[in-house]
């Protein structure tokens, strides 16, 4: 189709485009706003106080370290998890295979509150008290679908002759999957991890229902929304919390981009 | 010449307790599906499905008012009272901000699909898609916060519109009711453009998966034949994008639907499903009543992904 000018087309979607970080470059720029307010604008002066006092604030480091724990704890279940449901998945149909499938994605099908709802009420019943471990199961939990659908993607393009080929040579089972089969899933199953880590990291709706008094990097952040400690610190953090997930997202990108869009590359 | 095509076997030259196994796996495959699913189902069917049991289960208990506690005396009460007045308007106004911002969504995401699709090519392609998962996956709060401190009176968009002369327009449109309010962030379409920014990424992506698989030449062919560019986009374009379009929707609907945290940074008071169950479960500790507007969003949700289905959805996801 030929727009009468593409230049109405490229502007649209540049605009979009910007649309989408300047708030994100915003963020950045307010870290190093001079004001203890934190949001007037044109800024009056910068400054880079706001990032020492963050680092001496027990709260926020706290957090930070809460964050990390449970991200990676949720990441190592799902990597395990999501890397058998993938290879489950990957071969011949079974019974009851659709229905699997629903329930892998239900987690993040559903909105958050059912699903924070829905573990509150149950951990309740059981007399968990809330804290680390709630967390991290609620986590696993929707971070299952990311590894298992990195690792399925891989796995669906990974040629069938490579592991005939194995075989052919007098490989078993187990040698095609400690030499072929694995290797190959490497990236994909990093990749995987990378994504359910930076979604632990950032979720929320779910941790405000299992996390009872502890406070995870986003949490925080909203607390300081309602009751705000030195507003300029909030801002600094903001932006820590975004400069931390983006490369890892960069990464994940890189490590999936050549091989999957490619079928049957080798 | 026998002799030297007889290799001995890879596998039997190791552990035989190994060799068994290897051949065990390779034999016996409902055995190795077995022992794959098996974790995964035991944690999704006692966690996941469980934990939702649980909350169908508790939806239909009592919440004593004087007590303020919860008795396992079976009622349909919850249910009821989500049929009250007040509890409809929650919901429609959940309903319609959903709906406003799916198609919101649309009309900005569309051209931003379309240009990555067929005429972004090379390094602009990967610098477009880049430049749009990068913000989906952005911590959702810290988004949120931006445009908290954005939207602020003293903040960069009225810095803005001061300067583009726009303040008059700004007032003009907030003093409509239903959309406006006292100012930008406490008005409606304040809390539009925040739900519109946080979720455009998830419908510019499967909008643009759908136009990519549109063959370039029908396009062309359609223009060949006459067709003026907006004949060739409702005849051609859009019904092929359509599927895309409705698998976007599923996630900016579903996510509109159960959010709690920007209804109550951002726009008017006046609850929406989300934060009636934030509030029914929290300050007051209702948790019957809070699982019975669970609910809510489970049918809707529900109905609308059959009717997603239907459209041929699934297939571009």
């Amino acid at each position: 189709m030929r727009f009468k000018s593409t230049h109405l087309l490229r502007a649209a979607a540049y605009g979009g485009l910007a649309f989408l970080h300047l708030p994100l470059l915003f963020i950045v720029v307010y870290a190093f706003n001079s004001d203890d307010g934190g949001y007037s604008f044109p800024l009056r002066g910068l400054t880079l106080r706001w990032f020492a006092r963050a680092w001496e604030r027990e709260d926020i480091l706290q957090a930070i370290s809460l964050s990390m724990g449970v991200a990676a704890m949720a990441t190592l279940i799902a990597m395990v998890l999501g890397t058998m449901t993938a290879a489950a998945l990957n071969r011949d149909r079974f019974f009851g295979k659709d229905g699997f499938t629903t329930l892998l994605i239900l987690p993040i099908a559903l909105p958050g509150i059912v699903t924070g709802l829905a573990l509150l009420a149950a951990f309740k019943l059981m007399d968990v008290n809330p804290g680390f471990w709630t967390i991290a199961v609620g986590h696993a939990t929707f971070c299952v679908v990311v590894v298992h659908n990195n690792v399925v993607a891989r796995l669906r393009r990974l040629p069938a002759r490579l592991v005939e080929a194995s075989m052919d040579l007098g490989a078993d089972t187990l040698t095609t999957l400690r030499y072929i089969i694995l290797p190959q899933l490497g990236t994909a199953l990093l990749a995987g991890g990378i994504l359910a880590f930076a979604l632990s990291v950032d979720e929320l709706i779910v941790t405000t229902f299992t996390s009872g008094s502890e406070k995870t990097l986003p949490l925080w952040l909203l607390n300081q929304l309602s009751r705000p400690r030195e507003v300029a610190v909030t801002n600094v953090v903001a932006m820590a919390v975004m400069l931390l997930t983006m490369p890892l997202i960069l990464l994940a990108w890189r490590l999936t981009r050549d091989t999957d869009t490619s079928p049957g590359a080798q | 010449m026998p002799e030297t095509l007889a290799l001995p076997p890879l596998a039997a030259t190791q552990g035989g307790l190994r060799h068994r196994l290897a051949n065990l796996l390779y034999q016996r495959r409902n055995l190795t599906l077995l022992l794959l699913l098996t974790p995964p189902l035991l944690w999704f069917g006692v966690v996941y499905v469980g934990s939702l049991l649980t909350l169908l289960v508790q939806s239909v208990f009592t919440f004593d008012d004087m007590a303020m506690s919860v008795t396992p005396e079976l009622t349909s009460q919850n249910f009821q009272d989500l049929l009250v007045a007040a509890n409809l308007d929650i919901v429609l106004r959940t309903l319609a901000m959903a709906v406003a911002v799916t198609l919101g969504t649309v009309v900005l995401g569309f051209p931003m699909a379309y240009y990555m699709a067929h005429h972004a090519k090379g390094w602009e392609k990967g610098f477009f898609y880049v430049g749009v998962m990068l913000p989906m996956w952005a911590s959702y709060i810290v988004k949120a916060y931006a445009w908290t401190v954005l939207l602020a009176q003293g903040g960069v968009v009225y810095w803005v519109l001061d300067h583009l002369g726009l303040r008059g327009v700004l007032q003009a449109v907030l003093s409509i009711p239903a959309i406006g309010g006292e100012t930008l962030a406490t008005s409606n379409l304040g809390r539009f453009l925040v739900f519109t920014y946080i979720w455009l990424p998830f419908m510019v992506l499967p909008i643009q998966a759908a136009i990519e698989r549109v063959p370039g030449n029908l396009l062309l062919a359609s223009a060949d034949l006459g067709a003026k560019p907006f004949q060739t986009f409702r005849t051609v374009l859009w019904p092929l994008a359509f599927p895309g379009v409705v698998a976007g929707s599923i996630f900016t609907f579903s996510l509109t639907l159960g959010d709690y945290i920007i209804p109550q940074l951002v726009g008017p008071s006046g609850l929406y499903i989300g934060s009636m169950v934030y509030t029914l479960q929290g300050t007051i500790g209702n948790l019957p009543m809070a699982a019975a507007f669970t609910c809510l969003p489970i049918v809707l949700i529900t109905m609308y992904l059959g009717m997603a289905r239907r459209l041929g959805a699934f297939n571009a996801l």
